[in-house]
């Protein structure tokens, strides 16, 4: 194993490389441009023995991703925002048909206004299309999840496309030393691709994919689709602990920070959760018992092992870097609010959301949050849902 | 090419079964059925969202014996495109033998092709898969009720273009999306119809020695929206020929090629458009210049394909004006 210095973005370039999917589809779109600009050149040296199709939008690129994998082969693409945006349709059609498609999400806030920066808009957006969900904290979770994610999604249990996702620009720009496993070691955990029962190329057996399912019919398949959720939880913990063994770094559901007998918590995906790490740690020296969970599966939600992990604190809150307009919170709140409700007891929960668009959240912002926390245990929150890091 | 027999077609399987669920008398089968004779290796389809695709394959029914997907409407090229892709990958990797010939088709309607599927098609001409797309075109949305396209005539009554008291159908007139697929510089783009299916096959088989993208648009009436009875779709398709609503031409490798005139045989288009109920209301006194307009615009076509033909072909020039007796 050796330590490099790379941006998110190399490092789920170099994923692929070592990865070395069959057919990989490319359009640009700020800030995932550089994972599929730098898979290009590795294409163009002959490093990976990929088909490049270089489509004309996004909508194309999952099209030929769906074309390709039913075709019987490993699949793999990037986007971001608007270019998930287009996607939206064949997101579905992807997962409806069973198809292990890897898809590296750079997340960036979607129109309008227009903006590159990041937030989890465009991710949340897609989180009901069936695809799997895994989040990454920094440009390590990211390289890790994409290696991951492939074993995950072709893992015969379920098939089901993954999407693997990591903060636009705070990651995917930000230089980082990382661990990369060797070229052979990756091609040896990732395997021969095995991911599609009845591939379009074996022309001896033809297969009609993609068929009308009327009333029917049309419900059980999604029922189908359903169930290969529920199986996708032990999955990913099943990968997750046999890619510890071979690099040192074992992967759950979540992560959960100095949580064992924290009184006030908070809940962050991605890049936020390091920042939050810092306050835990200046609230733990100031003897207070803070902690953090990060989810890193968003969709199967494991909502009884964050409901268990939870279940100590006294208050909480959950930090959405999206918001879902009219809803009572943003995504991640309204999951994880719902996971709470069976508990006996539940801690006392607030939302704020932050950061769309890419606004800094500050280690202040969140010692805030820690002081408001303390406070609502006796006297409950003021407000159950609001914005920070947003001018008044 | 093998002289094409058509004792020696009838006995090859039919790919596209009998019981498919389309209407009675839809020429799209036809088509689908008479692309597919022409080919002997193992075809794969990409097929659009529309009557072709639903009705074919009502789960747990398919009606085609050969490896197809349907994934949307608008992106039969698109899917397509990632199907031939996995194969080149596969093959160069050594993952499927060297020798395995398989022809990649995409099938789309008119409104899946010259609309909302054009940006696919352009893509996946441009890129240079080896593949073949083919529309059928019906002039309408026939599938969710006949609604116009831009392949639908000038003048047609559809549901979203109705003959009203002060519009009298479709005001523009058709998009030439066979012309716009040549404009890629691809090596074979052709126009078709079922009534002449040698010429039809003939077409295929030289598609298919081709390697590279190739475009073929193929008239397909639909008795549903055109308004007519069940057993006329070859003659329909006859006559959009012999009217010169749909010249039969091909340019192969820049070479373009009428392959078909009428001649003798050519007619007023109103022999073609009479028997049409979407085109009733032209027939009215008050319509007489919509007539004329839509007589216009068929031949200013024919005048601008018999163009390509002669520049191609200096010494057997064709005269556009040719069989116009009346
Ligand atoms: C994105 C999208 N928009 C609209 C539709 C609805 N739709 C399904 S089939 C169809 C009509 C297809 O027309 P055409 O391509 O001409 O084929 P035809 O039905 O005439 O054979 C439409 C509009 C759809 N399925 N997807
Ligand atoms: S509506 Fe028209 S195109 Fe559709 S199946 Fe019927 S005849 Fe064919
Ligand atoms: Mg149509």
């Amino acid at each position: 194993m050796k330590k490099v210095a790379m941006t998110g973005n190399v490092a789920v370039a170099n994923a692929m490389r070592q990865i070395n999917p069959d057919v990989c589809a490319a359009y640009p779109i700020t800030p995932s441009t550089e994972i599929m600009q730098q898979f290009s050149t590795f294409v163009a040296n002959g490093q990976v023995d990929t088909e490049l199709v270089t489509v004309e939008s996004e909508h194309s690129a999952m099209s030929a991703c769906i074309g390709a994998a039913a075709a019987g082969g490993r699949v793999m693409n990037a986007t971001s925002a608007n270019g998930l945006a287009l996607m939206w349709e064949m997101l579905y059609i992807a997962a409806g048909n069973r198809l292990p498609i890897v898809l590296s999400c750079v997340n960036r806030a979607l129109s309008a206004p227009i903006n590159i920066h990041c937030d989890h808009s465009d991710s949340m957006g897609a989180r009901d299309s069936g695809w799997v969900q895994i989040y990454a904290e920094n440009a390590q979770e990211a390289y890790d999840n994409t290696i991951q994610a492939v074993r995950i999604g072709e893992h015969p249990d379920i098939h089901l496309p993954v999407m693997s996702c990591m903060d636009g620009f705070i990651i995917s720009h930000s230089i980082e030393n990382l661990d990369l496993l060797d070229d052979q070691q990756v091609r040896d955990f990732v395997g021969p691709y095995n991911g599609t029962a009845y591939p379009l190329l074996d022309v001896a057996n033809p297969v009609t994919y993609g068929a009308l399912h009327l009333q029917d019919y049309y419900i059980e398949s999604r029922r189908q689709l359903h169930e290969a959720h529920k199986r996708a939880k032990n999955v990913v913990i099943e990968v997750g602990r046999e890619y510890g063994k071979l690099s040192g770094r074992s992967y759950g559901l979540f992560e959960t920070y100095k949580m064992d007998d924290a009184e006030i918590g908070l809940i962050a995906l991605n890049s936020a959760a390091g920042t939050a790490k810092v306050v835990v740690d200046e609230f733990r020296a100031k003897g207070i018992k803070a902690g953090l969970l990060k989810p890193r599966l968003f969709r199967p939600f494991p909502y009884l092992e964050i409901a268990d992990a939870l279940k100590g604190l006294k208050a909480l809150c959950v930090l959405d870097r999206a918001d879902s307009f009219g809803a009572a919170g943003g995504p991640l709140f309204i999951e994880v609010r719902s996971a709470l409700y069976d508990l006996q007891k539940r801690p006392v929960t607030i939302n704020k959301i932050f950061g769309l668009g890419g606004r800094d959240l500050g280690l202040d912002d969140l010692r805030k949050v820690f002081e408001e926390l303390t406070t609502i245990v006796d006297k409950g929150p003021k407000s159950l849902y609001e914005y920070i890091t947003v001018r008044e | 090419m093998a002289a094409i027999k058509l004792k020696e077609l009838s006995k090859k399987p039919d790919l596209l079964t009998g019981g498919h669920r389309m209407c009675a008398g839809c020429g799209a089968p036809i088509v689908v059925r008479q692309v597919l004779m022409a080919i002997d290796e193992p075809v794969i389809i990409s097929n659009a969202t529309g009557c072709l695709e639903v009705a074919t394959t009502i789960y747990p029914y398919t009606a085609w014996k050969l490896p197809w997907i349907h994934s949307a409407f608008e992106n039969a090229a698109a899917t397509i495109s990632g199907v031939e892709a996995m194969y080149q990958s596969l093959k160069r990797q050594g993952k499927i033998p060297a020798d395995q010939k398989i022809k990649f088709l995409a099938f789309g309607g008119d409104g899946g092709t010259y609309d909302i599927g054009l940006q696919a098609l352009s893509g996946a001409l441009e890129r240079g898969h080896d593949f073949m797309y083919v529309c059928y075109d019906n002039g309408a949305y026939m599938n969710t009720g006949i609604q116009r396209s831009s392949a639908t005539p000038f003048g047609a009554d559809t549901t979203t273009s109705p003959a009203g008291k002060v519009l009298q159908g479709k005001t523009q007139k058709r998009k030439d999306l066979t012309r716009i697929a040549l404009a890629h510089g691809v090596p074979f783009v052709a126009q078709a119809s079922p009534h002449n299916w040698k010429d039809l096959i003939t077409k295929v088989q030289k598609a298919m020695s081709i390697e590279g993208p190739k475009f073929m648009n193929i008239i397909a009436p639909c008795n549903r929206g055109w308004r007519t009875q069940t057993n006329d779709a070859i003659a329909l398709s006859k006559l959009a020929v012999d009217t010169c609503f749909w010249p039969l031409y091909e340019v192969v490798n820049g070479v373009a090629t009428v392959t078909y005139n009428p001649k003798k045989n050519r007619r007023p288009i109103v022999e073609w458009l009479k028997p049409q109920g979407r085109f009733k209301h032209l027939f009215k006194p008050e319509n007489e210049w919509m007539l004329a307009k839509f007589q216009e615009l068929v031949d200013e076509n024919w005048r601008s394909v018999v163009g390509m033909h002669n520049a191609s072909h200096p010494g057997e020039t064709i005269d556009p004006e040719e069989g116009k007796s009346w």
